[in-house]
């Protein structure tokens, strides 16, 4: 395979390929975009939620005639005054695909939310009640008149425990507090277990963090007094999902709701569900008959959110005597928090990404996503492949220790190569279907990533010494990602009268910089200039299908649906032509706006002329009944398996044996995301999930105490990373274009966000070499740090 | 996360000031930089009736070096003034670089130096530099005007000298002298956090003997007031500021301090870094004497 970096350019080779600056930025560096919050609504009511304060409790009675009687206050309700409205379900993320369901037979039991809790509240921050007013403050005086009265239960917190015989029950309507459960076997891992050479047992622990939006949820709504339908302001990730559930809940027509994602201040997977608040921010502006509006606050986001990344790993591998890998069993408990919202996603996530880009014979997995008095955890940038990756590359790193090998070394034996794609697991994907590698040079990315790290370097030092106390250390983590996540997604394109080009994707925009890199593929596909593309993205009236911007799909399927429109159009416009000009559309080309003839000086006509012709009164009839304004393409796109995408992250880091501090020296990243259509945008995808990643890895953690109460509820203690705590990347990458679509592109808006935790544990636990530490959950404060070398048996 | 009401009031004498505080009527909290109270009232952990802003009383706006040679900053100051200050960088350089650990800029362009005492979070920088420097505090309410030292300012948590009635009018630093040596050092979990642990130190060294003849050492994030721990000082003073000194100095640190635990350190985490920080602020203390 070749790495040549001209394969990224493609088709036309004008437009795709090239780091055309973000047509967004402009506008949103001054200051005019436009999120949920700056659009007025005259009239609007604010509302405020009254949250639960106990992690698990009955409640015994709710009194809101002193709210009510507060000044500004147009409604209060409770449970009781929405118990005719139906439990809230994310039906499309709890779906199981048929082939899963069929092969693999998993449980997935349903937890419907009440959109106000009216008997039991299961973690603090669930909703209770909600006050609307004349604005927040007001509203949030009157949220202190509720009088809710509460009979504390037992609080479950630990998902360790969630399963216990005496564990209180969450979900009284079920058996125990198991949300799903999935297992999936590959070979003979018994007899391989025995036949090892080496084998590693280790628990390995993904701590809980979340997505932290620099926006936080919102959601307006108001009545068009015009058509009476439903008009909703949303900084959802899914517009279309959200626009069927709204209909859904208060009993609509779908086209009786419309719903609009403008700017939203990036969503990383938490606007990617369907929560409560969502749906009675639109009941209310129909039965208050005025606009609503609701603007989440940081405390909220950060309690009331959803969480995500809590697992536990009881993970083994096994070797042979080369240090082949020769089996793996994982034992997998994903911390769903109190309610079941997205089913097998995380888990599977997490299931079938474990052997990530190794090949591994024999495998035993099972996964078990339990309930327990927590804010629910749902797809965080990386849904599920962080947690795996840091238990299997912690695994291979103590495999490397027990063999005795480089860890590098251990990782290049045990890789698929590249001349085995596209390349079966054995295990079946999240789609339901044999689970494939379709393209990758996995030996490549790790070849360029050791050569940037500079291992010899690094073990010369190390055979130094410490210096004034400082370790230094080297860590390696490797990745792959299924990516172009189904079924479909819409890509509509007109042209209009004047000339200019009006694509309508269905997945909207938290900040990827849709309106640029999608209108790149469309100017390529039908031969127009990038600047007379307009992108319309998150508007349920612009393509009235979609599926949205999660699971790091939007450029595979908006952009190969945008790629075929764009095709299809090219194809109409030249027709078109053809037939006004009177010649075959044979001697006719597309290119830069303009149907010219591909003999020199013969006829050509620009797209304002093709598409201006309209049928003005009294304009006669063209003799063949045709006007010239029809030029439009509706293309639903439906991938035909995943485009996997794949990375090799190194890290140097340097750590202090008196402070535990960790400064990061070096951070290589070597990622293949198959073409690329603007490399400057990739590398602010690839920079963004890494900056969280090393959050993760370092800063972040959602606390609870054993009584259910949040500890990290404002950005004093929840420590998300600044651009002080983030090193310069050393960023390379490799093409492997993928064969699942037409552009041969595959998603990287969450592979930066995969490796950072594993490597930065790997390369730490390198550096403490001398101290015999294991790092086995994170984040790495200097206090843990500090922890870890004290309680260490020093070899 | 919106305050519950509150009134506002700029008042623009220290006379009118204190009235407004000493008014039993209305709960009034006196509001400078904000950058501490205003979080606390929009999660409404404070609910004051009124605010009282001294950030625009003339009388407390001075910054300057008195006769007797007293560096004096008054209430209204903003941090990044004081640290910017020629004066302050020349005379007062532990002063200077207490502050520039504060926050980010934007924080230090608001928050005032006295505010930052007046709140006296335990692990935030001006406590323990003050004490350091052994700043003297001016306070005036409906009794009159008095003063307090630094050891008897700090009582708890969020709590000082400075009674409900009373306002913090000025900070003031006594001169140092000419072969003192500084250092402020902190552990934090991100640049610009509060302290988790962190100490200040001055050394004076004896021009005869060249040993240490007085020294100050503070620690911050280590008690719910900034600790001043003569053990250590003791340690030093008489010696060469050498391994051994340092040793038992931090050696005192390590038996006598007793923070606590929290999600961000243990108390041992803490109570280590204070005795490792001791010993690398008093190195650099005493180079720069």
């Amino acid at each position: 395979m070749s790495h040549d970096s001209d394969l990224h350019r493609h088709g036309d080779g004008s437009w795709i390929g090239r780091s055309v600056p973000r047509v967004e930025d402009d506008r949103l560096l001054r200051g005019n975009g436009r999120y949920v919050d700056d659009i007025a609504l005259p009239g609007a009511v604010e509302a405020a939620f009254l949250r639960s304060p106990h992690a698990h409790a009955r409640v015994d009675s709710v009194d809101v005639s002193a709210a009510l009687a507060a000044p500004g206050v147009v409604a209060v309700w409770t449970g009781d005054d929405v118990a005719d409205l139906p439990a809230m379900l994310n039906k499309e993320e709890l779906r199981t695909p048929p082939g899963l369901a069929e092969l693999l037979d998993p449980v997935v039991r349903m937890t419907p939310m009440p959109l106000l809790a009216r008997d039991k509240v299961l973690y603090v921050g669930q909703p209770v009640a909600v006050v609307f007013a004349e604005n927040r403050y007001l509203a949030e005086d009157a949220l202190e008149l509720v009088d809710v009265r509460y009979s504390p239960l037992a609080v479950l917190v630990d998902p360790g425990l969630s399963l216990a015989p005496d564990a209180p029950l969450l979900h009284e309507e079920l058996p125990d507090n198991t949300a799903v459960a999935v297992a999936a076997r590959v070979g003979d891992p018994d007899a391989a277990f025995t036949r090892a050479h080496a084998v590693v047992s280790e628990q390995f622990e993904a701590h809980r963090y979340v997505a932290s939006p620099i926006e936080t949820r919102a959601i307006s709504a108001q009545v068009e007094p015009y058509s009476g339908r439903v008009k909703v302001w949303s900084g959802t990730q899914t517009p279309h999902r959200l626009r069927d559930a709204i209909a859904h809940t208060l009993g609509l027509e779908s086209a009786a709701v419309h719903v609009i994602a403008a700017d939203v201040g990036g969503g990383f997977g938490q606007k990617g569900i369907l929560y409560v608040e969502e749906l009675l921010v639109p009941h209310a502006a129909r039965r208050i008959g005025r606009p609503v509006l609701w603007r989440e606050d940081r405390n909220e986001n950060l309690t009331a959110a959803s969480h995500a990344r809590e697992q536990i790993h009881r993970i083994e591998l096994a070797a042979d005597a080369e240090g082949r890998l020769i089996a793996v069993r994982d034992r997998i408990t994903v911390n769903f928090g109190a309610y079941n919202m997205t089913g097998l996603v995380v888990p599977y996530n997490s299931l079938c990404h474990l052997l990530g880009p190794y090949r591994i014979p024999n495998v035993d997995i099972d996964v078990v996503g339990v309930l327990t008095n927590t804010t629910f955890a749902t797809p965080y940038r990386g849904a599920g492949r962080p947690e795996t990756v840091f238990a299997m590359e912690r695994a291979m790193d103590r495999l490397a220790a027990e063999l005795g090998i480089e860890p590098e070394e251990l990782r290049a034996r045990n890789l698929v190569g590249p001349d085995a794609m596209p390349y079966a697991t054995g295990l079946v994907d999240r789609s339901g279907r044999p689970q494939i590698y379709d393209s990758g040079d996995y030996p490549e990315l790790l070849c360029r990533a050791v050569a940037k790290a500079d291992v010899e370097k690094v073990r010369a030092r190390q055979r130094e010494g410490a210096r004034d106390g400082k370790y230094i250390g080297i860590g390696f983590a490797m990745y792959i990602e299924a990516t172009g996540l189904g079924p479909f997604e819409t890509a509509r394109i007109d042209i209009a009268p004047s000339g200019r080009v009006r694509l309508a994707i269905g997945a909207p925009s938290q900040g990827q910089g849709h309106r640029t890199s999608m209108a790149q593929i469309a100017a390529d596909a039908i031969g127009v200039p990038f600047d007379v593309i307009d992108v319309v993205g998150g508007d349920t009236e612009a393509t009235p299908f979609g599926v949205g911007t999660i699971a790091s799909r939007a450029l595979v399927t908006a952009g190969n649906a945008a790629h075929r429109a764009g095709r299809l159009i090219r194809e109409k416009i030249v027709e078109t032509a053809a037939r006004r000009l009177g010649v075959d559309a044979d001697g006719l080309h597309l290119s830069d706006g303009v149907v010219a003839s591909k003999e020199p000086g013969g006829p050509s006509m620009g797209l304002s002329e093709l598409a201006g012709r309209a049928p003005l009164p009294g304009t006669p009839e063209p003799a063949d009944g045709r006007y010239g304004t029809e030029i439009s393409e509706t293309v639903h796109f439906r991938p035909p398996g995943f485009a996997v995408s794949g990375g090799a992250h190194a890290a140097v880091v340097e750590v202090d044996e008196h402070t535990g501090g960790i400064e990061i020296l070096h951070y290589v990243v070597v990622h293949d995301a198959g073409n690329i259509v603007n490399p400057m945008i990739a590398e602010g995808q690839v920079t963004g999930g890494i900056a969280q990643g090393i959050g993760g890895a370092l800063y972040e953690e959602m606390v609870y105490g054993p009584d259910g109460q949040p500890r990290t509820g404002t950005y004093m203690d929840y420590l998300v990373p600044t651009s002080s705590e983030i090193p310069d990347l050393d960023m390379d990458e490799i093409f492997t274009p993928s064969p699942m679509n037409d552009l041969g592109v595959k998603g990287l808006g969450e592979g930066g966000a995969i490796a950072p935790q594993a490597v930065l544990a790997g390369a730490v636990e390198d550096a403490l070499r001398p101290f015999g530490v294991v790092v086995r959950r994170g984040p790495l404060s200097p206090s843990r740090v500090r922890e870890l070398i004290r309680t260490a048996d020093r070899t | 996360m919106k305050p519950s009401p509150f009134d506002y009031t700029a008042p623009s004498t220290v006379g009118e000031a204190v009235a407004l505080l000493a008014d039993e009527e209305r709960e009034a909290k006196v509001v400078a930089g904000g950058q501490s109270l205003i979080p606390m009232l929009n999660m409404r952990l404070a609910r004051p009736e009124l605010l009282v802003d001294i950030t625009r009383i003339p009388e407390l706006g001075h910054l300057y070096v008195d006769e007797a040679g007293n560096l004096r900053i008054g209430a209204a100051v903003r941090q990044a003034r004081a640290a910017a200050d020629t004066a302050v960088q020349d005379g007062w350089p532990l002063l200077a670089a207490a502050i520039e650990h504060i926050g980010h800029p934007q924080i230090r362009n608001r928050g005032t130096v006295c505010g930052s005492l007046a709140h006296h979070d335990p692990a935030a920088e001006l406590p323990s530099a003050a004490l350091a420097l052994d700043a003297r505090f001016v306070i005036t309410g409906p009794r009159g005007t008095r003063t307090v030292t630094a050891e008897n300012f700090f009582v708890a948590t969020f709590s000082t000298a400075v009674e409900a009635d009373e306002l913090l009018t000025e900070v003031v630093f006594p001169p140092l002298p000419a072969d003192h040596g500084w250092a402020f050092e902190e552990l934090t979990r991100r640049h610009g956090d509060f302290a988790t642990v962190g100490v200040a130190v001055v050394l004076e060294r004896s021009a005869g003997t060249g040993t240490v003849r007085a020294a100050r050492v503070v620690f911050s994030g280590a008690a719910p007031v900034p600790v001043r721990l003569s053990a250590a000082e003791d340690a030093l003073v008489g010696s060469d500021a050498g391994e051994q000194a340092l040793a038992a100095a931090a050696g005192a640190a390590l038996a006598r301090l007793t923070p606590s635990d929290d999600i961000h350190a243990t108390a041992e985490y803490r109570r280590e870094g204070a005795a490792h920080l001791l010993v690398r602020a008093c190195t650099t203390a005493w180079e720069r004497c």
